[in-house]
């Protein structure tokens, strides 16, 4: 005989237990079955486009939905020069905020500074796009992009006639929404780092700067690409803000000053009209590189970010 | 008794520390003798750490620290309005509880990563302090073939010298350990205080531990805390064999602790 403590000999059966761990689970994995029902139907709608124009969808340039020709092209290139380009002016903006946050400051400035960050983000998109609209495009076109004009007209990126509506606008409003996003990410892999770092830094002779590069940010780096990632991630799908201050002309061009066109702005303008059935999925043949594109980043982004607090905890 | 020169390297003058309304550290006066190893010994939370610490201004990074007194670095009051911590601290190096290698460098790289912060790093003369400080630390051996490694493979005991290294690799004058040895295995333990013994040659060595066999073993002189006092310092024979105070000798002989 075994001898077993009584709450082994618990009667199994539909108890509380199972009927938790059931739910939980179903809960868990319909997220996942979501995802996948949205990428086969996405697949399977966008078929007709994807039997008619094969590969050179992505690398044909014309977009016309009259003629029935569609090549993405120009929704691709402005999708990333715009979030590529919002991205490098945002990350080092973002990480000298989340620096003076966690390793210059005191905590209660630190933390008012972070928490007006991060309400930054709660600002709803179209907020964005109608201050973008309103405000940053007519003055950019009045002062910045003439003065851009003027002194570095001889430069590709800074060609062309001002129009404020224009790539430029939509850089600098996507390097606003996602500054918010890659601080406060960077802020919390920043203090991740245990002050057993900063101190070995100290004691060696190190000015803050000293400490701040040679121990901080080098123990911080995969967070922060992590945290750079994602905030790439966010400025690629964007789509109302950037809609309104893009200017939507589906054209390749490499002047800031000309107006553009992105993958999101194109879905969110064109589909309640799509012409005909082979346009309708030419759009969702163009949401599902999107999707691929945000799936394959946010992977990215959270593998790296993973490595990190699993260092972290197990390690440190 | 000790053969030790008593001239005197550091000198604790009326030192208070306190942490906003915690007084842990009380009015302590005590001297180090240049090249000898100070034991400094107590129970925990008597204020040894923060003592040790306080000698290169580590309490500077904590906000809620108060340090009141003067410490004497050759006869130069190290708190005083003119002196530049940051200058100071690369004549007065530490050694930390727990390993602390920079993880994303070389194990290289972290021998010389104070060295470099000079300015203007050769890389012939980065070669010489590199094979230098960790021959110094007995390491040299087991990692010359992997220089360029990164640091964390090594084991907890070589990541501790490898520490001591870095620390010795900018020439400091006086090294600072907070119980190097408490997160070590015995036969770790054994080396680093075999190079505690070669080390102070060269260096004034002040040493906190917990291990009371460790400080009689190490040190020249022992010092005694207890409640962030200095109960009593002297010759560590003496302190472990004869101690003047009541207090010492419960703790040395286990009474409490």
């Amino acid at each position: 005989m075994i001898f077993l403590p009584p709450r082994w000999n618990i009667k199994r059966g539909l108890n509380g237990d199972f009927v938790f761990k059931g739910m939980t689970v179903l809960f868990a994995f319909s997220i996942l079955g979501i995802l996948l029902l949205m990428t086969v139907a996405m697949y399977r709608q966008s078929l007709p486009s994807l039997a008619k124009t094969g590969w050179s969808f992505i690398t044909a340039k014309e977009w016309d939905p009259v003629e029935g020709n569609f090549g993405a092209l120009p929704y691709i290139h402005g999708s990333l020069l715009s979030s590529l380009l919002s991205l490098a002016l945002a990350t080092p903006l973002s990480i000298a905020t989340a620096l003076f946050i966690t390793e210059v400051t005191n905590r209660r400035l630190g933390s008012m500074i972070a928490a007006l960050v991060e309400l930054l983000a709660a600002i709803p998109s179209v907020i964005y796009g109608l201050w973008g609209i309103l405000v940053m495009a007519p003055w950019l076109q009045r002062t910045v992009e003439p003065f851009l004009n003027d002194h570095f007209g001889s430069l590709p990126f800074f060609s062309g006639a001002p129009y404020g509506v224009s790539m430029l606008a939509a850089v600098l409003i996507l390097m606003i929404m996602i500054v918010p996003i890659i601080t406060s990410i960077t802020k919390e892999v920043l203090l991740a780092v245990p002050d057993s770092q900063r101190e070995a830094a100290i004691a060696l002779g190190a000015t803050r700067w000293e400490m701040i590069r040679m121990a901080v940010l080098p123990y911080g780096r995969s967070g922060i690409l992590g945290a750079v990632i994602l905030g790439l991630g966010r400025a690629i799908g964007e789509t109302m803000a950037v809609t309104m201050v893009i200017g939507n002309t589906p054209k390749i061009s490499w002047s800031l000053l000309d107006p553009g066109y992105t993958m999101p702005s194109v879905i969110a303008n064109e589909f309640a009209e799509a012409s005909s059935d082979l346009h309708a999925a030419a759009l969702m043949e163009i949401g599902l590189i999107l999707l691929v594109i945000t799936l394959v980043i946010n992977i990215m982004a959270r593998l790296l970010l993973w490595s990190v607090t699993r260092t972290a905890g197990g390690k440190a | 008794m000790s053969e030790v020169t008593m001239d005197a390297k550091i000198t604790l003058e009326q030192l208070n520390v306190h942490f906003g309304t915690n007084h842990a550290v009380k009015d302590v006066t005590m001297t180090m003798a240049t090249n000898s190893v100070s034991a400094i010994i107590g129970p925990s939370g008597c204020g040894k750490s923060t003592v040790l610490r306080s000698i290169n201004r580590m309490h500077d990074l904590t906000p809620s620290a108060r340090v009141s007194g003067a410490i004497l670095l050759d006869g130069e009051n190290i708190y005083c309005k003119e002196c530049d911590p940051v200058t100071m601290r690369r004549r007065v190096g530490m050694v930390f509880q727990k390993p602390n290698p920079f993880p994303a460098m070389s194990i290289y790289d972290n021998v010389v990563a104070g060295y470099k912060l000079n300015g203007r790093a050769r890389r012939s003369e980065m070669d010489g302090i590199v094979e230098q400080s960790l021959q110094r630390v007995s390491l040299w051996d087991e990692v010359k073939d992997r220089l360029h490694v990164n640091a964390m493979q090594l084991s907890g005991g070589q990541q501790q010298r490898l520490c001591i290294a870095r620390t010795i690799a900018v020439c400091p004058e006086v090294i600072l350990m907070d119980e190097p040895c408490s997160a070590l295995d015995p036969i770790s333990t054994l080396k680093v205080e075999e190079l505690i013994d070669e080390l102070k040659e060269k260096y004034t060595i002040v040493i906190v531990t917990h291990n009371m066999q460790q400080a009689a073993r190490v040190s020249d002189t022992t010092a005694f805390f207890y409640l962030g006092e200095l109960i009593e310092m002297g010759d560590t024979k003496k302190i472990f064999t004869n101690p003047e105070k009541k207090q010492t000798e419960d703790y040395i002989t286990g009474r409490f602790g």
